[in-house]
């Protein structure tokens, strides 16, 4: 190990990672670092490979050159120090909110009894509680999400990963979740990952952004907002520092959006 | 409330069909078209004689042991040939043959091979039955949204968890809808093999009757398949509502 002081605050890294479809170039030589407990968000405009990057990190897709260390081990697939938060929430239709948040700890054999009250915990922990026997299709967009966050938040790993999370459910719903994922980072001691095409978004849930950009992709640039990270969540909005950051974040993606 | 309305409908739909039978029976469109009434009357002297029991113990057994290989070896192969490419490459196009063959054709050459005895009236009964069977599961796995067994892998699913526990429920609707129209189709192979290869069973007295000119028999024992196929349709039903209950109500993902 010859970077044990840079991977000791860093809960991710990512080294010189390329990814090609046939001759199609993904990813080329992408390098970035997720801090410990914070919210990394991967922004950028269609085909700049944020979800590319985001599953290579979950193990579901191989890179095909590089390094992905998690808390200082190489990721070669999924794993139980990550849990993923699907876009289209990935929940089984015909298994209730509860086998639902479950099925995680199911998958890995844990007793039925244990882990129905980790569920409870977390279906509860999401404001789902009176749900447990409801089914995914009498669920609003937002409850269902929140399904899908209970179950990745029931694994109790370090990193969570979010594909795009907030992009299915509607604008009020979306609002919500922001404050409330603002909330979870805080109390929670888990790192965050965090696809999401929306500026905003990125800019008021983030501790550090990471700009993507298409053709190859690569990373252009790494934000870390500093000012309004004490602020409420009404104020946060309304600062002049967050304004500014997402205007200039839409200035440098302009160019690239068809 | 429903239930009395769908009950009051399916009396009703019952009386309209058997209705026009008795009419058109009594105009009658063919000398050789007996009315439901007398129909009725021949399918009771069968079951008070005894002779249609006698008739299913014997049509039973290719019908039962043919849908009964169809269906396991079926739903295991349509898996198999699902999940894996090159497999759908090797398998599938034998079964679209089997599917489009002319089946009546085929069966003087089941015979040379397998003799007049119950082997080649179980391969008719899977020839029928078998090909919608694979190719309807084939389709379901190969269908079965990527997101899902993403998840799977996602939480440390083992490939066995993901095929069982995503998959296969995922898949039961479609599934079960090969397996119902292999069944129907195995209830037409095992009368075509009474029929074709050696006169047994409930084939038995449909040709005995009607070389007899004895037609209103003749139709009871059609009947009497017919009902016997609904009855086991509806058995299937209850099996699938048992096993997935909440699945009939569809994919959520925006």
């Amino acid at each position: 190990m010859t970077s044990e002081n840079t991977t000791i605050d860093n809960a991710v890294t990512v080294r010189n990672v390329h990814k090609n479809y046939g001759d199609v170039q993904a990813l080329e030589n992408m390098s970035l670092d997720f801090p410990r407990g914070q919210l990394t968000s991967l922004l950028g405009p269609s085909g700049c490979g944020k979800t590319t990057l985001l599953k290579i990190i979950a193990g579901l897709l191989p890179a095909t050159s590089g390094e992905i260390m998690v808390n200082g081990t190489p990721v070669s697939g999924p794993g139980p120090d990550r849990a993923f938060v699907f876009q289209d929430f990935a929940l089984l239709p015909w298994a209730d909110v509860m086998r639902n948040v479950a099925f995680g700890l199911e998958l890995r054999g844990v007793a039925k009894s244990e882990r129905e009250a980790v569920a409870e915990k977390y279906i509860a922990n999401v404001g789902l509680a009176g749900f447990e026997r409801s089914f995914p299709h009498e669920l609003s967009g937002g409850m269902r999400q929140r399904v899908g966050l209970a179950r990745a938040l029931s694994v109790d790993s370090q990193v969570l990963l979010m594909d795009e999370p907030f992009s299915a459910v509607d604008e009020q719903t979306r609002r919500k979740f922001q404050e409330d994922l603002l909330a979870l980072v805080k109390n929670e001691n888990k790192t965050f990952i965090f696809v999401t095409h929306s500026i905003e978004e990125a800019v008021y849930v983030s501790d550090q952004i990471a700009i993507l950009l298409p053709r190859p992709s690569r990373v252009s640039e790494i934000i870390k907002p500093s000012g309004f990270r004490h602020k409420s969540a009404d104020g946060i909005r309304r600062d002049p520092e967050y304004l500014d950051i997402v205007d200039n974040i839409w200035a440098s993606l302009r160019s690239y959006v068809e | 409330m429903m239930r009395h309305r769908s009950l009051f409908l399916t009396i009703l739909s019952a009386t309209i069909v058997f209705g026009s039978w008795e009419i058109a029976g009594r105009i009658p469109v063919s000398f050789a078209f007996p009315t439901f009434l007398e129909s009725m009357t021949a399918f009771w002297v069968l079951v008070v004689e005894g002779t249609l029991f006698t008739a299913y113990a014997e049509t039973l057994k290719p019908l039962v042991v043919g849908i009964a290989i169809s269906a396991f070896l079926g739903i295991g192969l349509g898996l198999w040939i699902g999940l894996s490419e090159k497999i759908d490459w090797l398998i599938s196009p034998i079964f679209v043959v089997m599917q489009t063959a002319p089946l009546a054709a085929l069966i003087p050459l089941l015979v040379m091979a397998y003799g007049i005895g119950l082997t080649s009236k179980v391969f008719v009964v899977c020839i029928m039955a078998m090909p919608v069977i694979v190719l309807n599961t084939s389709g379901a796995v190969r269908n079965t949204p990527a997101s899902l067994k993403e998840m799977g892998h996602a939480f440390l699913g083992s490939r066995r968890d993901i095929i069982l526990k995503v998959i296969l429920p995922a898949s039961s609707p479609v599934i079960f809808a090969g397996l119902r129209l292999g069944i129907s189709a195995g209830f037409i192979g095992a009368i075509l093999s009474e029929l074709k290869i050696t006169p047994t069973g409930v084939g038995d007295i449909i040709t005995f009757s009607r070389s007899i000119a004895d037609y209103p028999t003749m139709y009871a024992a059609i009947m009497s398949i017919i009902l016997l196929a609904v009855l086991f349709l509806n058995v299937l039903e209850r099996i699938e509502i048992f096993l997935f209950g909440g699945n009939n109500k569809g994919y959520v993902s925006e």
